[in-house]
Parts: structure tokens; C-alpha cells; sequence
């Protein structure tokens, strides 16, 4: 399934959808996918700052523990406190109610520097056969 | 993924066709998953599933010194086994350390099933050609036949039906050899899930007739993510990851696999007699997680600020919903109700030593 076009993604497979300067950010379909059950998300707390591919938080799936990168530079103004009481979410609806952290963007100009959904559909096709 | 030097169970094509996850494990291609590492779980714990187990070494001993050969080999008095019962053992070195762990079947009275980890299958049958004595003879079963393990709490009923009603009447640890279609079922009321059910052993041509057979029953197949998740609730030591050839049974609180007092000498006897006597220097420990985070193997365990230890086996239990572990301490700290903390990645994970297992199914 391609993944949705209205969003920029990471190498690390990190999604960010930008909406008056605030960056929602999860991670892909691909990425749950691959990481199996979500059973705990460890977030920042609202006013943590965040720089561009550096991590901001853990992923722990049954499997095995992943770090979180964020796509983009700013402070954290909000956290999806709903994963806390259901990391399945992020299996359920990664690009949807699974959201992790909204980020107030120091830099809009670094989405740019971030995959398009093309892109990243094309990135994930070679890592796959990789 | 497809690395041409794995080993595949006669079941591959079976979990190709289901849409299986395929990783290497112990120098076989296996099944990780199928449907979801927890919804696996939940089918044992809650109904029934299947496992091919056929990765799992398998030897057999006949003659008529099978009996004593083995008794010199085992940490168990196998020997004192009737035909038609199992039981678990350990094969030691002198030092009292574990080769490997291992469950040893009578078949009958000259004839015994050995059923080793995959990982040390080729070691255990090594050691059994240079330590079985004249009159014992080993015979490698382990790529000629498959090995499904169904567990759950409707597991016996289902094979019952599905294959053959004399499986309803087997006792725990029992095991028998049945007709099965063209040829023979062996069959043991055991398990590595902490649930009651039964590994089954055909040839391996009749396996996948036999893995169809239990999912046209309603069996759901899991794969050895949910197989790590369910031995570690049952609190179940794994070789290579809570036992290696430094860890004894006592160490392990394993005990019951251990006879010293038959009169019988076997390899490991006299070290182990010490260790009876002068105690573990350490045990291993059930860890359960008090607040969110979850252990995992490797991770360093304190007490009051000392590294006391590291997590052996460790991750999330889907029936407790919280993580859980096992690792070694030093027997003062192993006691239930100790409370210590994990390393996570740089930060303290609050934890608390409880009884064994974590999880027991409720009696019917």
C-alpha cells in the first residue's frame, strides 16, 4: 500500500505531517510492520527539545527495543498520552490514532531535506529486497 | 533471509504457505511469527496452538545396555523410568556444568527417545557416540522425522479427535507409539509453554499431513516468538541464553532433574554432590517489572547501586502485561520479594524478585 502523500518521511522510517508550523510524527506502516507488537512507546515530556534525526524517544515491540528519530527540529507541544494505555495503536493506525509527539518546528526548511512518500515507498521496496 | 546454508524442517513449505515470517534460528530456517507474536500467545494460553519443534534434536538409544549407558550420561535416573514414561534430564561435563538439557522418553525397555536443543543437537549426539558404552546404540532421528509440539488447555482434546482418541488417556510426561495413517505417531504429554498438551514425532513425510490435519481441528500454528513468550511465563530456562556449560542444575533451581541418591554414578555426579551440599553460589531468579519499561538479555541488575547480576532471559508478558525476566543472583537476593532495579538503557527499571512461575494456567 503507498504510503500517504499529504506527510515527509525518514530513512528511519519516521513519518511527519506538517500543519501550521506543528509536525505530528509517527512512524510507517512499514516500520510497525516490521517491528511486530508494540507492547511500550517511551515519549519526551511536553517542552522537550528535539533536533533533526537525533532520537526522542524508544519503540519496544515484543521483539526487541528500537530508538525513535525525530524528522524534525522544536520543542515538543504534545504527546499522545493514549499510547501509554495502547501501544497496539501504533500496529492499528501508524498513521493515524498511533501519532506519537507534536513538534513545534524551530526550521520548517528541514522537511525538505525529508523523503517524499514516493521516495520513501521506493526506499522501502530496495530495503525489503535487501 | 533466504541463506542457502540454513537448515528447513520438513514443515517449510507448510509456513511459507501460511504466510509465515522466516528467520534464522540455530542453523535452521523457522517461523518467528504468523499471525502476530501476542495473538499466538493469547491462542496457547486461552485455546490451542501448535509449534513445529522439528529443529529440535532427536536420538535414539536401543539395546539392552540402553538403559544403564544412558544412567551414566544423565543427571536423572532414566534408568528407573518405566516404559511409557519421560522425564527431564541433564547432561553434564565433570564440572557439574550443562551440555545440554534435555528430555529422555522409554519407549520400552530397550529403546529410549533423547529429544536435545537444536542449538547443541550435533554436540549431544556426539557425545553420545563417544560415551555410550558396547550394547547401547545411538540412532540419529532428527532429519528423518518432524516434530510438532500442540499446547494449550484444549490441546489433548483436539488431538484426541483429530488423530487418535488414545492420546486423551496419556499421563504427564507419558508417552506412547500409535498408528498414525501409513505409519507411527510418538506422541508425550509434555511441553515448553507451561500449558498442558502433547509433542507429536512422524516420519517426515507425514508431516505436513499431520500439521494440516491439526489446523483443519482449529489448531493456531505460532511460531518461536511465541514460543519465547510463553516458556519465559512459565519461567523455563533457555540453553544458550539462562544455561551454558558454566551453569549447573541447582543453579537453576532444577533440582527435581537430578537424582544423587540412586547409587548410580554418572558424569557430573561427584561436583554436583557439592553443590548439594554446599549450596548454589548463585540462583536463578524471577524478575517482574513494577513499573513500565521493559528487560531484556544482557541488561544489568542492581542491588542498592551494585551490579548483582544480568538479565539472562527477559521482554514483555502478554498475559501479565507487564515485563518480565530471569537472571542470576547471589542466593540471599534470589529471595521473593527482594527489590532491585534493571539497567534500561542507562535508566533504573524498578523490578521485584517473585515466585516461579510467572504465570500458572488455571486448574479446570
Amino acid at each position: 500500500m503507498p504510503s500517504p502523500k499529504d506527510r515527509r518521511y525518514t530513512r528511519e522510517h519516521e513519518w511527519v505531517l506538517v500543519e501550521d508550523g506543528v509536525g505530528t510524527v509517527g512512524i510507517t506502516d512499514y516500520a510497525q510492520d516490521q517491528l511486530g507488537d508494540i507492547v511500550y512507546v517511551k515519549l519526551p515530556p511536553v517542552g522537550t527539545p528535539v533536533r533533526q534525526m537525533e532520537p526522542f524517544g524508544e519503540i519496544e515491540s515484543v521483539k526487541a527495543v528500537s530508538d525513535l528519530f525525530a524528522p524534525v527540529s522544536g520543542e515538543v507541544v504534545e504527546v499522545n498520552a493514549e499510547l501509554e494505555e495502547r501501544p497496539e495503536l501504533v500496529n492499528l493506525d501508524p498513521y493515524g490514532r498511533g501519532w506519537m509527539i507534536r513538534v513545534r518546528l524551530s526550521d520548517p526548511s528541514e522537511t525538505e531535506r525529508l523523503m517524499t512518500a514516493e521516495e520513501y515507498d521506493a526506499y522501502v521496496a530496495q530495503e525489503a529486497q535487501a | 533471509m533466504s541463506d542457502s546454508t540454513l537448515l528447513r524442517t520438513p514443515l517449510y513449505d507448510e509456513h511459507l504457505r501460511l504466510g509465515a515470517r522466516m528467520v534464522p534460528f540455530a542453523g535452521w530456517e523457522m517461523p518467528l511469527q504468523y499471525s502476530g507474536i501476542i495473538e499466538e500467545h493469547h491462542a496457547v494460553r486461552r485455546s490451542v496452538g501448535m509449534f513445529d519443534v522439528s529443529h529440535m534434536g532427536r536420538f535414539e538409544v536401543r539395546g539392552p545396555g540402553a538403559a544403564s549407558g544412558l544412567r551414566r550420561l544423565c543427571t536423572y535416573a532414566v534408568d528407573r523410568l518405566s516404559p511409557g514414561q519421560g522425564h527431564y534430564s541433564f547432561l553434564c561435563n565433570e564440572a557439574g556444568g550443562a551440555l545440554d538439557d534435555i528430555y529422555v522418553f522409554r519407549l520400552a525397555q530397550d529403546r529410549f527417545l533423547v529429544v536435545a536443543n537444536a542449538a547443541n543437537a550435533a554436540k549431544v549426539w556426539g557425545w553420545l557416540l563417544s560415551h555410550l558404552p558396547p550394547g547401547a546404540e545411538p540412532v540419529d532421528r532428527h532429519r528423518g522425522t518432524a516434530m510438532v509440539a500442540v499446547q494449550g488447555p484444549r490441546a489433548v482434546a483436539t488431538c484426541a479427535t483429530a488423530l487418535s482418541p488414545a492420546l486423551a488417556s496419556l499421563p504427564r510426561r507419558g508417552c506412547a507409539e500409535l498408528p498414525w495413517g501409513e505409519g507411527a505417531l510418538f506422541a508425550s504429554r509434555t511441553g515448553y509453554t507451561g500449558e498442558d498438551g502433547l509433542e507429536l514425532v512422524t516420519e517426515a513425510e507425514a508431516g505436513p499431513a499431520l500439521w494440516r490435519r491439526l489446523l483443519e481441528a482449529g489448531v493456531t500454528p505460532c511460531g518461536l516468538g511465541a514460543r519465547d513468550t510463553l516458556r519465559l511465563e512459565a519461567a523455563l530456562p533457555l540453553y544458550g541464553q539462562d544455561i551454558d556449560e558454566g551453569v549447573n542444575p541447582f543453579e537453576l533451581g532444577l533440582s527435581f532433574a537430578v537424582s544423587l541418591d540412586d547409587g548410580a554414578d554418572f558424569i557430573g555426579r561427584e561436583a554436583l554432590l557439592q553443590v548439594r551440599d554446599e549450596g548454589p553460589r548463585r540462583l536463578l531468579a524471577c524478575l517482574r517489572a513494577t513499573e513500565r519499561g521493559i528487560m531484556r538479555a544482557g541488561y544489568p541488575i542492581y542491588h542498592q547501586g551494585q551490579e548483582v547480576g544480568k538479565v539472562t532471559s527477559g521482554g514483555y508478558s502478554p498475559s501479565l502485561g507487564t515485563s518480565i525476566g530471569l537472571g542470576f543472583l547471589p542466593p540471599p537476593l534470589a529471595k521473593v520479594g527482594t527489590a532491585l532495579t534493571v539497567g534500561v538503557r542507562g535508566q533504573p527499571l524498578p523490578v521485584q524478585v517473585v515466585p516461579r512461575p510467572f504465570y500458572r494456567p488455571p486448574r479446570p
